[in-house]
């Protein structure tokens, strides 16, 4: 038994990572342009055409690399939240903490252009993890009130709602400029990536992701349920303070780099767990994080590449592949929603 | 003897509402206790205070000398396991996980099982007898089984007491006897302290060293199983009204035919119990006689005859006892004897039979 588990995270493992590779690559050689292989390699070596390597260096290995971080990003939290709540149906976006971010994001966009004030990635994280807050705050009282699995999931979408329509109210006031890019940014996008957004985001993403591995078995013991983790010896309320701040790190930063980008949170962690069968934390992390980025890079090619030049907001190409995922979720008898 | 856990004037309930005040319990190690009593009356409330579970109102608790709020979380989990009725939330774990998930307290940072571990846990399968499911998913298995597999858990933690919550509901009588025997089996070998609510009090009336009686929002009695299997005790504390439970034997009886009786039966040496049974399902309200009062038909008659006619044990039965068996007799339209001929000391029997004949009353032999 055990040789064969080490088998299939092994397997696993690979396929994962070959699958982050061809994306990678295809991303990067795909697009408006299609650039050959040979033109790639040339031109991170600093040789060959010189719109190739303009092309590549300044747009799309960012973009691909901002969509491998953030993908893994957006799979981690959703994975979190749905360790946090028990709840198979959780996820940044269906509980509205995108929802929230993307609000505090425009706000402070708003603000920052209106008084010519030069955003900077970091401020716009922290008026992202405000609004995860905010709306995490909402989803707890929720949490309290409702008892069944399916209506937390309702609530939360409820708050996003009210997220967004406020969002819209609030962009009403912005310059008309402006609002082409905030339209952009608000629907999910991953267009207009830099180096220096994708350095910070970097750093945010793997420290947080390195804490919540360090966490997996303090999170083994909390799947089990209160009970049984309070008997293995764990804070249970120390965790759940953690578990809540590292999943809104998460989803801020995703949202204040690409906006909110649906299902790729809730649908990961599943298809992960179906293909490693186990729900152990310390798989269950990195295979995460792996499965998120390789979702989010095939979902970006798609957006960009199905219909160019003109492009897909990612979310579209996010809720067709990952939505059938909750439905079928949904209709697994097994499960007690 | 010197108490191992001891609660002292516990108040124990949910959100500063008191469910159950005033606990006063000393426990010595290597005993076994179970608490008893009425549904509500806060059984699950004391287990999981005593497991630091809820936050306790008032009082305190000591565990070896020890204030448990005091212990740290990580050395109580290595004193201390749990077998609770939540379910434990395993997501695709094999039964086989679920019992290595109580290795917890001693893993290192990232929760692997060493070789040692692994050993303990296979033990602690072994000897709950629950290897066969090792692989099996603990979401698929039943009950019964799951219950078991959670004993193994809680064996593998390694404990110096285990506290459980109405562990045997869901288990076949086997496995009950298994489950108990396997509990005094580890109290014998490793001194293990075993704390638990139960519903089949004749388990709580073999397996105890002491028992705890629940009632209302107090400990009404605590004691040895002798001093609360009592006359009229249990009946009592769970406040029957209908049918009735029998302390000695530890069985209970339905409720008692209502009526005019007009249905006698002639029982004795333990053959009339079935025939009280029957009748009671029956609905036939019925007389019963001549038994001494030491007959194991005698707590079945008392609990569903309208009448008994009884003697004291090893005093011969004297005239009168039979002549009131034939008087009742009179207005009876039908006897039920479970024998056809009686033994030398139990002519009486026969004499009332025999009268029964003289008299054309119907006569069924059971």
């Amino acid at each position: 038994m055990v040789d064969k588990r080490r088998r299939r995270y092994i397997s696993a493992g690979v396929i994962l990572i070959i699958g982050v590779i061809t994306f990678f690559i295809l991303n990067v050689c795909i697009g408006s342009i299609n650039i050959p292989l040979n033109g790639v390699i040339k031109a991170l070596s600093g040789g060959g055409e010189e719109n190739y390597r303009l092309i590549i260096w300044d747009i799309r290995l960012p973009r691909t690399c901002a969509a491998l971080i953030l993908g893994g990003a957006l799979a981690l939290s959703g994975y979190l939240l749905q360790t946090f709540f028990h709840n198979p149906l959780a996820g940044p976006f269906v509980l509205g903490i995108s929802s929230g971010a993307k609000m505090t994001v425009a706000i402070a966009m708003i603000y920052m252009m209106g008084r010519s004030i030069k955003m900077t990635s970091a401020s716009l994280i922290i008026a992202g993890f405000v609004g995860a807050m905010l709306a995490m705050g909402f989803v707890l009282v929720m949490s309290d009130k409702v008892n069944s699995k399916s209506m937390l999931v309702v609530s939360g979408v409820m708050i996003g709602y009210i997220c967004s329509a406020i969002t819209d109210l609030i962009v009403n006031f912005a310059d008309d400029a402006d609002i082409v890019n905030l339209h952009n940014w608000s629907q999910g996008s991953f267009s207009g990536m830099t180096w220096e957004k994708v350095r910070v985001m970097t750093v945010v993403v793997l420290i947080t992701a390195i804490v919540v591995f360090l966490l997996s078995k303090p999170l083994s013991a909390y799947q089990l349920g209160d009970v049984y983790a309070i008997n293995s010896g764990v804070n249970i309320k120390k965790l759940r303070v953690l578990l809540v701040i590292l999943s809104g790190i998460l989803s801020a930063c995703v949202v204040a780099f690409a906006g909110p980008i649906s299902f790729i949170g809730i649908a990961t962690p599943h298809l992960v767990k179906k293909l490693i069968k186990t729900s152990k934390p310390v798989i269950m992390i990195p295979f995460c994080f792996v499965g998120g980025s390789m979702f989010c890079m095939l979902c970006d090619l798609i957006a960009r590449s199905l219909f160019s030049p003109s492009e897909l907001s990612i979310s579209t190409v996010t809720a067709i592949l990952g939505a059938p995922v909750v439905l079928i979720i949904l209709a697994d008898k097994k499960r007690k929603l | 003897m010197e108490s191992y856990i001891k609660t002292a004037n516990m108040q124990a309930g949910y959100q500063k509402k008191v469910i159950i005040k005033d606990v006063n319990i000393n426990i010595e190690k290597g005993q076994i206790i179970t608490v008893i009593g009425p549904n509500g009356a806060g059984k699950s409330t004391i287990l999981k205070s005593m497991a630091r579970q809820l936050q306790l109102i008032g009082g305190s608790i000591y565990l070896d000398g020890k204030d448990i709020y005091n212990i740290t979380a990580s050395d109580l989990s290595k004193k201390m396991a749990i077998v609770f009725t939540e379910r434990l939330k395993g997501d695709m774990m094999t039964c086989m996980d679920v019992v290595a998930t109580g290795r917890y307290p001693y893993t290192g940072r990232f929760g692997t099982l060493s070789e040692e571990d692994n050993k303990i846990v296979n033990e602690a399968m072994e000897l709950v007898n629950v290897s066969n499911l090792k692989d099996y998913d603990f979401d698929k298995i039943s009950d019964g089984q799951r219950q078991r597999v959670m004993l193994a858990r809680a064996i593998c933690q390694e404990p110096e007491v285990i506290i459980m919550d109405e562990p045997t509901s869901f288990l076949d009588i086997k496995h009950k006897i298994e489950f108990m025997s396997l509990l005094q089996e580890l109290r014998n070998k490793k001194e293990l302290t075993v704390i638990m609510s139960v519903h089949e009090l004749e388990l709580a009336q073999r397996v105890s060293d002491k028992i705890v009686c629940l009632n209302g929002d107090t400990v009404d009695r605590i004691g040895t199983p002798d001093e609360i299997f009592v006359d009229g005790y249990i009946k009592n504390l769970f406040h029957i009204e209908t049918g009735n439970f029998d302390e000695e034997d530890t069985c209970m009886e339905l409720k008692k035919p209502e009526g005019m009786a007009e249905t006698f039966v002639i029982a004795g040496g333990g053959k009339g119990r079935h025939i009280y049974r029957y009748l009671q399902r029956n609905n036939i309200p019925f007389i019963t006689g001549i038994i001494y009062d030491n007959d194991l038909d005698y707590p079945v008659a008392r609990a569903l005859s309208s009448k008994v006619i009884c003697e004291k044990a090893f005093e011969e039965v004297n005239e009168d006892k039979v002549n009131e068996a034939i008087r009742v007799l009179k207005d009876c339209k039908h006897v039920i004897s479970c024998k056809e001929s009686f033994g030398t000391f139990e002519k009486f029997n026969e004499e009332i039979l025999t009268y029964a004949k003289g008299n054309g009353i119907k006569i069924t032999i059971m």
